[in-house]
């Protein structure tokens, strides 16, 4: 081990820990407002890419019609709601933004010439096949139980993550895809290797948390869903809905998880099964930041790519083991410096 | 209808039309009696294949195989059973149970992956019902002792494919050579071969590097691989995840002679992988390049044949080896179901099941996709040398090796 390799595996260590990173925030903002791990998460990661490769493949993406399939559930449960409340009131909102909207996307996204009109609008047609379905699963599947458990809502996660599996199997098949890369260049200094594509994960995931940061500190809805994480039921007295900041945050969840998946698609062949893994490593970086603050999951998640890169070196065959071990240090290291406030006291 | 049921309940002096009433209560009797002598003589084939997990881009094809197997075979009718075990041994296991004990299957097919496989085997044993796994270590049929006696495969074995491995490696000249695999039982199953081969070919394996299927980066592996500066690298993996250490070793700057194992050979896997594949060898069935095969040589025609039906049903370069291991298992039931059947055992009985090990057991010069078989009381295999290619990676297509 010398300095140049030590060199190429921080930078490698950066750019994985980059995306686990923009995984790590996904995870703490939902956990905050929501209290749901949010493992489906690295299913929305690995939906992200395999979109991105469809689309640059000429095919409409399959992701798309999903989408629309939760759309029409969600409708199904407004009108039945409507029905039972014997007012039409907000019916027609819901149809549009849950049938109107996916079928939209869906017919844009089987346009050639939207297919070949140049990454940035591909991204942006990904995205939109892809972020209404976090709040829509939302609806679906943790809104009826908000008030439950932690352990109930992370179990009902775990089962979405399953579900999201076999759907993934349907659309995409077994097999992975790899992205075309933004940029091909590439950069010599010394003997590590800059590539351009690297360096935009690392700017690009800088950038999103920059933004992310202005929404929280400056805009009133950001504001009003740091609110709901301090204490839900104050927020709910000052006149912001659980449900509406739940679906924001499962929306804004779904944007952050969804841009990892198009930045790191280039990089590694993602198949379905991918997600889970990515999941996985930011949400250890988000345990080592307490699942409560966003700079800590960021440093957690540096970290964690980090030593994966450079034990996939010394010890490839334990590269995982490590890894995951890192979470028994830090969670023995919080419960014994714990002040003692139960979460589940009533607050 | 001529045997008069005993009928204490009914009073003739209370109902005039007692006898019609017998008849009619004898006609379901009639109708189970007829068709349970039809269902006796169906056969029912159990099936159980990683369709979803791990080893789903094996099972997904293996399963479009067994859809196009004929449905009656010698006048007999065929009934497939398919079942998917998710890549997982536990569920294979209970998959063969429910397979035998429930659904009183004659055969079992299955399962895509060696540890599944193995995990079969003490069920087929104890219920003597003869299982075909299309999995490819050698520990699944040998040594043939009394509970692998029920059990045959069709790939070849693991050990086949890395003899000729070795042996490529051995004549190229190349004598350094570094292995990254997955580090899961198939990496464990080709290193451990290699390691066997490797002194006879005079090869030194001076860096074994492992990284999971869903790694999104194996930089330092290959690091690790390139400082040892190895004459060859095997890549010991299968499907799309294959092509990231090829990719990374390529950027990295190796310009040595890349190899990988038969778990890549499929289309997916050169489309994903494009130039970053350009010359690799790998050792294969003869299926992948059957155009390139002398006409003289017969597993050509059969193995053609086999990829115009699967293409026709699926789609045209949606051909690949395991679809074909899949069917060679339908071609050594249609040479042994006729040889049970004449021994006169009825389907569904254990003297049947016994009548179909025997009838495969004894399969000679059999022409499938991927070779000539020829199976004996010790080798439940079957293949030869013919069985296996080295085979190139040119233009983005498969290629005989020169």
């Amino acid at each position: 081990m010398d300095a140049s390799i030590a060199a190429i595996l921080t930078l490698d260590g950066i750019t994985t820990g980059a995306v686990y990173a923009l995984l790590a925030i996904s995870l703490v903002l939902v956990f905050t407002v929501t209290r749901v791990i949010y493992i489906p998460a690295g299913e929305f990661v690995a939906f992200g890419a395999l979109t991105m490769a469809a689309l640059q493949a000429g095919r409409a993406p399959p992701t798309a019609l999903f989408t629309l399939g939760l759309g029409v559930m969600v409708f199904a449960l407004d009108a039945l709601a409507a029905v039972r409340a014997g007012s039409a009131r907000g019916l027609l909102r819901s149809a549009g933004w849950n049938l109107v909207f996916p079928l939209a996307v869906w017919w844009l996204a089987s346009l050639p010439a939207l297919q070949q009109a140049g990454q940035l609008v591909q991204v942006a047609l990904t995205l939109a096949v892809l972020v209404p379905a976090g709040p829509m699963l939302y609806r679906l599947c943790f809104a009826p139980v908000q008030q439950a458990s932690v352990l109930t809502l992370l179990i009902v996660s775990v089962a979405l993550h399953f579900a999201l599996l076999g759907v993934g199997l349907v659309m995409f098949g077994a097999e992975g895809s790899r992205t075309l890369p933004l940029t091909d260049a590439r950069w010599a200094i010394g003997a590590v290797q800059l590539s351009g594509q690297n360096l935009a994960v690392v700017l690009t995931s800088l950038a999103a948390m920059g933004a992310l940061a202005a929404f929280f500190g400056r805009t009133l809805t950001g504001k009003a869903l740091r609110a709901t994480a301090v204490n839900r039921i104050g927020a709910q007295l000052v006149g912001i809905g659980p449900a509406r900041a739940g679906r924001l945050a499962f929306a804004m969840a779904g944007v952050l998880s969804v841009f990892s998946g198009v930045l790191i698609g280039p990089i590694t062949t993602i198949y379905y099964e991918s997600g889970f893994l990515i999941g996985l490593k930011g949400f250890v970086g988000a345990i080592i930041g307490g699942l409560a603050g966003y700079p800590l999951a960021v440093a957690g998640a540096l970290l964690v790519g980090l030593i994966e890169a450079f034990s996939s070196f010394w010890a490839s065959a334990y590269k995982e083991v490590i890894v995951f071990s890192l979470i028994v240090p830090v969670l023995a290291w919080r419960s014994l410096t714990h002040r003692g406030m139960d979460e589940e006291d009533p607050e | 209808m001529t045997a008069r049921l005993p009928n204490p309940n009914l009073n003739p002096a209370l109902n005039p039309r007692a006898s019609t009433t017998r008849l009619w209560r004898m006609l379901p009797v009639a109708a189970l009696a007829l068709a349970s002598t039809l269902a006796t003589a169906q056969i029912k084939v159990g099936v159980t294949l990683s369709t979803t997990g791990p080893a789903a881009s094996l099972g997904i094809p293996e399963r479009n195989a067994v859809a196009l197997m004929p449905r009656t075979i010698a006048g007999v009718s065929i009934e497939y059973i398919v079942l998917d075990d998710a890549s997982d041994p536990v569920k294979a296991v209970q998959n063969t149970r429910k397979l035998i004990s429930d659904d009183k299957v004659d055969v079992v097919l299955g399962s895509s992956t060696t540890p599944n496989s193995l995990a079969m085997l003490d069920v087929v044993a104890e219920n003597k019902t003869p299982q075909i796994s299309i999995a490819s270590s050698l520990r699944i049929v040998d040594p043939v002792d009394a509970k692998r006696m029920w059990v045959f495969k069709t790939p070849q074995n693991d050990a086949h494919m890395m003899t000729a491995l070795s042996q490529h490696m051995g004549d190229q000249g190349f004598r350094k050579i570094g292995i990254i695999g997955f580090n899961d039982a198939y990496g464990e199953g080709v290193i451990t071969e290699l390691g066997k081969l490797a002194p006879i070919r005079r090869l030194d394996v001076t860096v074994v590097e492992r990284y999971a299927r869903t790694d999104t980066s194996v930089t330092g592996q290959v690091l690790k691989v390139l400082a040892a500066n190895p004459d060859a690298v095997l890549i010991a993996a299968s499907g799309t995840p294959a092509v990231l250490p090829a990719r990374t070793l390529k950027e990295r700057g190796y310009k040595g002679q890349i190899y990988f194992t038969d778990g890549v050979v499929n289309n997916d896997f050169l489309r994903v992988g494009g130039k970053d594949l350009e010359g690799a060898f790998l050792p294969a069935g003869p299926v992948v390049v059957a155009k390139e095969l002398a006409d003289s040589n017969p597993i050509k025609k059969v193995a053609l044949g086999f990829t115009k039906m699967y293409e026709d049903a699926n789609g045209a370069g949606s051909m690949n080896s395991f679809a074909a291991h899949g069917w060679n298992a339908w071609l050594m039931l249609e040479r042994a179901i006729p040889v049970a059947l004449k021994t006169g055992a009825k389907p569904g009985t254990e003297a049947f099941r016994a009548a179909l090990r025997d009838g495969l057991e004894g399969i000679r010069e059999l022409v499938t996709t991927h070779g000539v078989m020829n199976m004996s009381k010790t080798d439940h295999m079957g293949f030869d040398q013919r069985a296996r290619v080295m085979v190139q990676i040119k233009n983005g297509t498969w290629t005989l090796a020169k």
